[in-house]
């Protein structure tokens, strides 16, 4: 199976394999019933090593890293720490023995402030006395300066993983383990985040960098160790593999570039969004002002901008969750001549709308459901799935599968709960279960965030053949590289407000890297300024 | 320091072992409980959990016991699979109870079974206004229907304390606070069962109560309207992308448990009182709340928890007129059960983690 693995460049990667490693896995092995997660494992990282883990949906790295975290038992195998065989039993003493996780997903409190975020989640022994001068030195040493005041509301997601880092940070953490987290990030904001890791690195503590985007992979980590369903495939020294090489191994198969889309020819408008504004709802919402978008039949439109600017509200706006309550708010949003703006959800898909939220857990999809049961949650209006009030079990079943065929959604069982599903193949689910119906327009907001690249890739090329076929699509979406890959025009959102909207092959990456992250650095600066009067 | 850690997979025997479990548990510390007090531990929970069901008669007056039970938590169950806490059940039983005997009480006269439907389709109504109130007042100005569905509750209390006092009074019963009797055409028959006969007090309503069961979880199951409940009880921001209306849920379930609680109300007055009085139910519509959560809010469950909760009140009068244990012992028993069963349910979904506090401390500085 390793025909293609190059292990023996891994053995020149650097100077620190001289030394003992720090952490060593071997043999490690976890099933869920028959699906084997990880088999057979051999995993080794040393002190002061920038390692990534590498892998598609499915293929095992959350299992793996929640074995190191000891949120799961190995089936088989062992762990040696600093040469010592180990049991990692649950997280509490792995971060006891030094290892820090910064999740995909934080895990804060958006009513209390920074240091009341990081003292919750020390252990009891910590002292607190002077915690927010701790954290408003320890993050202005690694320059990602935080205000220990500040509410973690206020802050962007960039600004919330930060309070994740230096809460791992102030444990004097000797591994540190990072899922995904570059996902949320601006351009900028990434390469600051690389800044901290290098110098983690730098003082002796091994970072393991979970993420998909091989560039980064590249650019950080000096050694990689790649996974394809549960299995090892290979470990590699970075430097010396190409991206493609890097997503051969991960896929085990030749990838396929996507061209970058060429503007259809002149077409019918679809949807028409005019002077939408949105006052904001409570201090955790942004206000949206005098939104005008408009897309065309077999075009893809992204909406560029860092979360927290007002995509979760334009996109409730846009599914019709939350509809203009004042008067003469007529002709808002319409779809070809007619007014959609008072319609709910329900009506806007009747309509020949189609909506995927950012959110898979709770608000796409529910977990505690089956896929069958999701498969109503957006399709209860189709023929056959209702009658006289009665759910047909039978269609909604056979049309879960229909989808889990087409989009390649690999789930554990038959008709599984929707939390069974890794997010990957979650969200495969919920955009296939939208685009199976040829929606006129479709709706969608972060489509791949926290899916690594063959389901990203997947997502892409399946929105890309739907706008093809005379849909439009309109993208929000944090991921710039996604966005330049499959859409016509692009806009950001930045504070509630659009900017101009360009063509995709009349602008550049870094100028709309600056129109996103604008608002933010006046930010860090006040951050900064702030965190150096209180150290 | 003691932990909860979620477990990853639930073995399948835990799901079952641990009700069992549960309930051995709840009988031990039963039996601890009547030792402590110096009753024969064993001749006591044979009197609470035996003797009320050694008589077919018995078995009757069970099922006639779990009726108003079982109707009640079917309808809180839909409640508290929205996410709706509607703790007003006693409340809106004894609105219902109102209503039936307003219209019973207005046609003293009437020989027509058709008397009787009017008396349950006017509870039904006068329970899911009842039920309407909280559910009104949390859809347009959010505020906590716990705290309104309990208050309204003891409105309703002294409310039917005042109409049998004032302005309902049967004149002719001697200044007791009693209305005149229903006519026979408003009464539930009891029911005769082909080839036993009578069965103790065994009444028509209980067959309803079966039905409304049956139908719950039906509906509940495999309805589009059941799985909206469950759809916004669930994930309220799902329901609410697929298009559905949190208000309407919330008055639909606030509405239909009132009227179930109604409907059980009318039939417990029309079945064994057979007239209004100011105490009506004897806490069904709390002890219900208990029900719900014992069937796990499953309505075909509440059918068997209604019975063993029946059975624990039976009991705790058996047990009463033969060894004089308190009554009050009846409400530690469900009191014990329902702790067990959580607790057990708890421990099927998490284990408990011993944390020794050296294990922290020893390394946390390397």
């Amino acid at each position: 199976m390793t025909q293609t693995a190059p292990k023996t460049t891994a053995r020149s990667a650097t100077a620190k394999l001289e030394q003992a490693p720090l952490l060593v896995g071997f043999g490690m092995t976890k099933s869920f019933g028959d699906l084997v997660a990880n088999k057979d494992i051999d995993f080794t990282i040393y002190a002061g090593e920038l390692h990534a883990l590498l892998g598609e949906n499915g293929a095992g790295k959350s299992t793996f890293i929640k074995m190191i975290y000891g949120l799961l038992e190995p089936d088989q195998g062992h762990l040696e720490w600093q040469g010592e065989s180990v049991t990692i039993s649950n997280p509490q003493q792995a971060r006891a023995m030094g290892i820090g996780m910064v999740f995909q997903h934080f895990s804060l409190f958006d009513a209390l402030t920074v240091a009341e975020n990081i003292a919750l989640a020390l252990p009891p022994d910590f002292p607190r006395q002077n915690l927010s001068q701790l954290i408003a030195t320890k993050s202005a040493e690694y320059g990602i300066p935080l205000n220990p005041d500040n509410l973690v509301a206020d802050l962007s997601v960039g600004q919330q993983q930060r309070v994740e880092i230096v809460r791992c940070l102030l444990q004097n953490p000797a591994l540190l383990i990072m899922d995904e987290p570059t996902s949320v990030l601006t351009p900028q904001e990434t390469d600051q985040l690389f800044k901290v890791l290098r110098r983690l690195a730098e003082q002796g503590c091994a970072v393991l960098f979970i993420s998909h985007k091989l560039d980064e992979i590249k650019q950080l980590t000096s050694r990689a160790t790649i996974l394809r369903a549960g299995v090892k495939v290979a470990e590699v020294n970075t430097k010396d593999q190409s991206k493609r090489q890097l997503a051969e191994l991960m896929i085990g198969a030749k990838v396929k570039d996507m061209q970058t889309q060429s503007t259809p020819e002149k077409s019918k408008t679809l949807l028409t969004v005019t002077g939408l504004s949105r006052p904001a709802d409570g201090p955790f919402n942004v206000a949206l002002r005098d939104i005008n978008l408009s897309v065309r039949a077999g075009e893809i439109l992204g909406i560029a901008g860092i979360a927290g600017n007002g995509q979760s509200e334009l996109m409730d706006a846009l599914t019709g969750e939350w509809r203009p309550s004042y008067p003469n708010a007529g002709n808002m949003i319409q779809l070809g001549a007619d007014d959609i703006t008072k319609l709910s959800p329900a009506g806007r898909r009747r309509a020949g709308l189609a909506f995927v939220p950012e959110e898979r857990n709770g608000h796409a999809a529910v977990p505690s459901m089956t896929l069958s049961e999701n498969t109503l949650l957006t399709g209860y209006d189709q023929d056959n799935v209702v009658r006289g009030g009665m759910i047909n079990h039978d269609q909604t079943l056979a049309m879960a599968r229909q989808i889990s065929k087409t989009y390649d959604v690999r789930q554990p069982s038959d008709d599984p709960l929707a939390s069974s599903l890794s997010g990957g193949n979650l969200q495969k689910f919920v955009v296939g279960r939208e685009i199976i119906k040829s929606p006129d327009v479709l709706i969608v907001s972060q489509p791949t965030w926290g899916v690594d690249i063959g389901a990203a890739q997947f997502i892409r090329t399946a929105m890309a053949e739907l706008a093809k076929q005379g849909s439009a699509v309109i993208m929000i979406s944090q991921d710039l590289e996604e966005i330049f890959q499959i859409a016509h025009q692009i806009t950001v959102l930045n504070a509630g407000q659009l900017s101009a909207t360009f063509k995709t092959r009349d602008i550049t990456a870094e100028r709309i890297g600056l129109l996103m992250g604008e608002s933010l650095q006046a930010d860090d600066n006040i951050s900064q300024n702030k965190a150096g009067v209180s150290s | 320091m003691i932990m909860l850690q979620k477990r990853k997979d639930v073995p399948t025997y835990l799901t079952i072992a641990v009700p069992l479990l549960s309930i051995l548990v709840t009988l031990l510390m039963g039996a601890l409980i009547f030792a402590m007090l110096g009753y024969p531990p064993l001749q006591a929970l044979y009197e609470f959990f035996i003797a009320p069901l050694s008589r077919p008669d018995q078995i009757g007056n069970l099922f006639v016991k779990a009726c108003p039970l079982i109707i009640i938590s079917t309808g809180l169950i839909f409640c508290f699979r929205a996410n709706v806490w509607n703790i007003g059940a006693e409340g809106q039983l004894i609105l219902g109870a109102m209503g039936a005997g307003w219209v019973a009480l207005s046609f003293p006269e009437a020989e027509s079974r058709m008397l009787i439907i009017g008396m349950a389709v006017m509870a039904m109504l006068a329970g899911a206004l009842w039920g309407a109130i909280p559910g009104l007042l949390k859809v347009k100005f959010k505020t906590n229907e716990i705290l309104v569905s309990l208050m309204l509750t003891y409105i309703a209390i002294f409310l039917v304390d005042w109409t049998v006092r004032s302005p309902w009074r049967d004149p002719m019963a001697f200044g007791f606070p009693l209305t005149k009797a229903y006519p026979d055409a408003g009464l539930i028959p009891l029911m005769s069962l082909p080839g036993i006969g009578r069965l103790g007090q065994l009444h028509w309503g209980v067959p309803v109560a079966l039905l409304v069961a049956i139908g719950g979880w039906f509906y509940l199951s495999r309805s589009l309207g059941g799985y909206q409940i469950k759809l916004m009880g669930d994930a309220p921001r799902a329901g609410r992308f697929a298009g559905f209306s949190q208000s309407w849920v919330t008055m639909f379930v606030m509405m239909l448990s009132g009227a179930l609680a109604g409907l059980a109300g009318m039939i417990e007055v029309s079945a064994n009182i057979g007239m209004l009085q100011p105490q009506i139910s004897f806490g069904y519509g709390f002890t219900a709340i208990i029900v719900a959560f014992l069937a796990r809010l499953n309505p075909l469950a509440a059918i068997a928890a209604g019975l063993v909760v029946a059975l624990a009140e039976l009991g705790g009068d058996a047990a009463q007129i033969s060894m004089r244990i308190p009554k009050v012992v009846t409400g530690i028993f469900n009191g014990i059960l329902l702790f067990m069963l959580l607790a057990g349910e708890t421990l099927t979904h998490y284990r408990i983690v011993w944390i020794r506090s050296a294990e922290k401390g020893g390394k946390s500085h390397g």
